[in-house]
């Protein structure tokens, strides 16, 4: 879209936000395991899907961010 | 495209204490989305300031932008949790409504009806229908989209804050005011453009929120061919994981139904009605930059739509293998407190996620109902302004005067929405009425846009009338199912037909009624010119040559490989 910053950009955005935010809790939880364990706690799903969140994020944020 | 989901049963059935308990980690994740979207507004407000750009985001949208926001635009939270408390309740047997239901249109959209939306120049489909048929069709599906769309937005509203009550505990009126006023600003801001980067936006945290809950279900389960095994010995019975093989007969499936109401009803007629002119959807496409874009955008849909399944109809299917409580109706949830099929998704969601993980997934909830909203109130807007007040009621105001009502429109789509909200809070079963108005009107419309494009001969009075039989003959045929249960065996062929089955006929004859009353009053009227019929109609139209560079830039090529994968799905989940 011309003279716009891409929507891409925002959701880079997002994505980073949500990926720092998911992974640091996750790594929280390593050193201090909630009182109630999700199922399947063990895989540690906040490190290994926000790690992720994390990667995709920086990338579009970086691919998409505006040149003017 | 249809509420499965029984809010008022839902909120009898909220027990005292919420499912989820957030954490100051969740709140924060939920508070930097409501950031966002008030941010994208504002950031917008600037490039929407003519109707072109209000109304139409400035049809500069790309075929991937305009395809998510498509797709995304139907996919709100109480489709969602609806269809997986379906998949819970019925078995694989509800993605007939994502597959089936939706692939065929949307190609069939892409393919074949979108050179004409586009060429027209049209700004809806209530405005091709004035093209095509003149202004009493234009005027009879304008004011009956307008009504329903706002009042479904309301119903909408009411259900999302029912489900914010039983699943995080908020108050009713708090919900329903944070969401609509935070709608109300970044659409009257930033028009269709600041809805769409929402539901772009929006579709990205439904997948990332609910992707979670299907691959770890699977991993405990240890894969699909397990997960089938659990069902069945759990169930008796190895009917919910098969789609087709159960639907020779009404009785041999547990929802009731038929493969011809599939087919006919639901494949044809409900689903092509509903993706090719409800123009809530419709509207997300001709806001493509060019008719390459707008025929792409229903192809990149239909290969996310295809998808959707796994993370609605997977984890309802999971949650039969590994939930240790069973779920009920929601009538029988809200008399012994237990939990109701709708619940199945916020309870998985539980089940796997922590903090964090946790607001994600629930934010992803507040985003499709927030976006559902925007998309209705945004339609509504646009055919208020330009096919009711614009064409009848002032006609040569100018252009700034239309981008202002529409920004007005908005703000008093949301209020009309809260109100209606408050008034389904004491009246619950307004809801379904409105719901089943709402569905009346959309197969004998689709019977009048198809005859339009596709024969020439079609006349203004043949569209009119067809359209009006139609919808007069769904209207009749629920209120005589209504008042005498025993007509069901007339109208869905069968006594032992349940409500899908039933709204899958009555659609049928809908649109049956609608197709002959167009042909028969055409055939006895004045037909138009050919030459008034050039950009509206196939056969007096020159489409426009696409020079694509490559073979793969064709929507046809990508048509036919989702065509295939369609095809192929069907045949393993057989």
């Amino acid at each position: 879209m011309r003279g716009h910053t891409s929507i891409w950009f925002f959701s880079g955005i997002l994505l980073l936000c949500y990926g720092l935010l998911i992974t640091a809790t996750g790594l929280w939880e390593l050193v201090h395991p909630p009182a109630v364990e999700p199922v399947l706690w063990q895989l540690h799903a906040p490190i290994w899907w926000g790690g992720m969140m994390t990667a995709g994020g920086l990338f579009y944020t970086i691919r998409f961010r505006s040149h003017h | 495209m249809t509420l499965a989901l029984a809010p008022a049963g839902l909120l009898a059935a909220s027990v005292q204490h919420s499912l989820v308990r957030l954490s100051g980690v969740d709140i924060a994740v939920i508070a930097i989305y409501f950031g966002i979207v008030i941010y994208i507004g504002f950031y917008l407000k600037g490039s929407s300031n003519t109707s072109e750009e209000f109304f139409m985001a400035g049809r500069e949208m790309t075929a991937w932008i305009a395809g998510l926001s498509f797709v995304s635009a139907n996919l709100g939270s109480l489709e969602l949790m609806g269809w997986a408390g379906s998949a819970y309740q019925y078995g694989i047997l509800a993605t007939h409504w994502y597959w089936i239901g939706a692939i065929p249109a949307m190609l069939f959209l892409g393919i074949v009806m979108m050179p004409f939306y586009y060429i027209s120049r049209t700004h809806s489909v209530p405005g091709y229908l004035h093209l095509r048929y003149g202004d009493g069709t234009r005027a009879l599906s304008a004011i009956c989209f307008a009504l329903m769309t706002v009042l479904m937005s309301g119903i909408n509203m009411f259900a999302m804050a029912v489900v914010m009550k039983v699943v995080l505990g908020w108050n009713l009126s708090f919900s329903i005011w944070v969401s609509s006023i935070t709608v109300a600003i970044y659409v009257a801001l930033g028009g269709l453009r600041s809805a769409i980067f929402n539901e772009v936006l929006q579709f990205l945290l439904i997948w990332l929120g609910a992707l979670l809950i299907p691959i770890l279900g699977l991993v405990e389960c240890g894969g699909w061919t397990n997960l089938k095994h659990q069902i069945a010995t759990r169930l008796g019975t190895t009917d919910y994981t098969h789609l087709w093989s159960t639907t020779a007969h009404f009785k041999d499936n547990p929802m009731g139904i038929h493969w011809t109401g599939i087919v006919f009803g639901l494949g044809i007629v409900i689903s092509f009605g509903y993706w090719t002119t409800d123009f809530l959807v419709v509207q997300r496409v001709l806001s493509a930059h060019n008719l390459r874009a707008a025929r792409m955008s229903p192809i990149i849909g239909a290969a996310f739509k295809m998808c959707v399944p796994f993370i609605v109809i997977l984890p309802g299917l999971l949650a039969l293998s590994v939930l240790p409580v069973h779920l009920v109706p929601a009538n029988v949830a809200a008399a012994t407190g237990q939990h109701s099929y709708n619940e199945v998704l916020p309870l998985m969601l539980v089940r796997y996620c922590g903090p964090g993980l946790l607001g994600l997934g629930v934010t992803a909830l507040i985003a499709g109902f927030m976006s559902g909203m925007a998309g209705n109130v945004s339609a509504f807007a646009t055919v208020w302004t330009y096919d009711i007040y614009g064409a009848f009621l002032n006609r040569k105001a100018s252009d700034s005067h239309y981008v202002a009502m529409g920004r007005w429109c908005t703000f008093i789509g949301v209020l009309i929405s809260v109100g209606t909200a408050y008034i389904v809070q004491h009246a619950a079963s307004i809801m379904d009425y409105v719901q089943a108005l709402f569905s009346f009107f959309i197969a004998p419309l689709f019977g009048t846009v198809i005859l339009g494009m596709l024969w020439k001969r079609a006349t203004k009075a043949g569209g009119f009338w067809g359209l009006l039989a139609g919808t007069c003959t769904a209207i009749g045929l629920w209120v005589w199912v209504h008042f005498n249960p025993a007509a069901l065996r007339y109208v869905a062929l069968s006594p032992d037909a349940k409500v899908m089955a039933e709204d899958m006929y009555r659609a049928l004859w809908s649109w049956l009624v609608c197709v002959i009353v167009t042909v028969v009053v055409s055939l006895m009227t004045q037909p138009r010119p050919e030459s008034e019929l050039e950009g509206l109609v196939y056969g007096a139209t020159k489409l426009p040559e696409e020079h694509d560079d490559h073979w793969y830039q064709k929507p046809i090529v990508w048509a036919s490989v989702i065509a295939v994968v369609f095809i192929g799905l069907n045949i393993i989940f057989w």
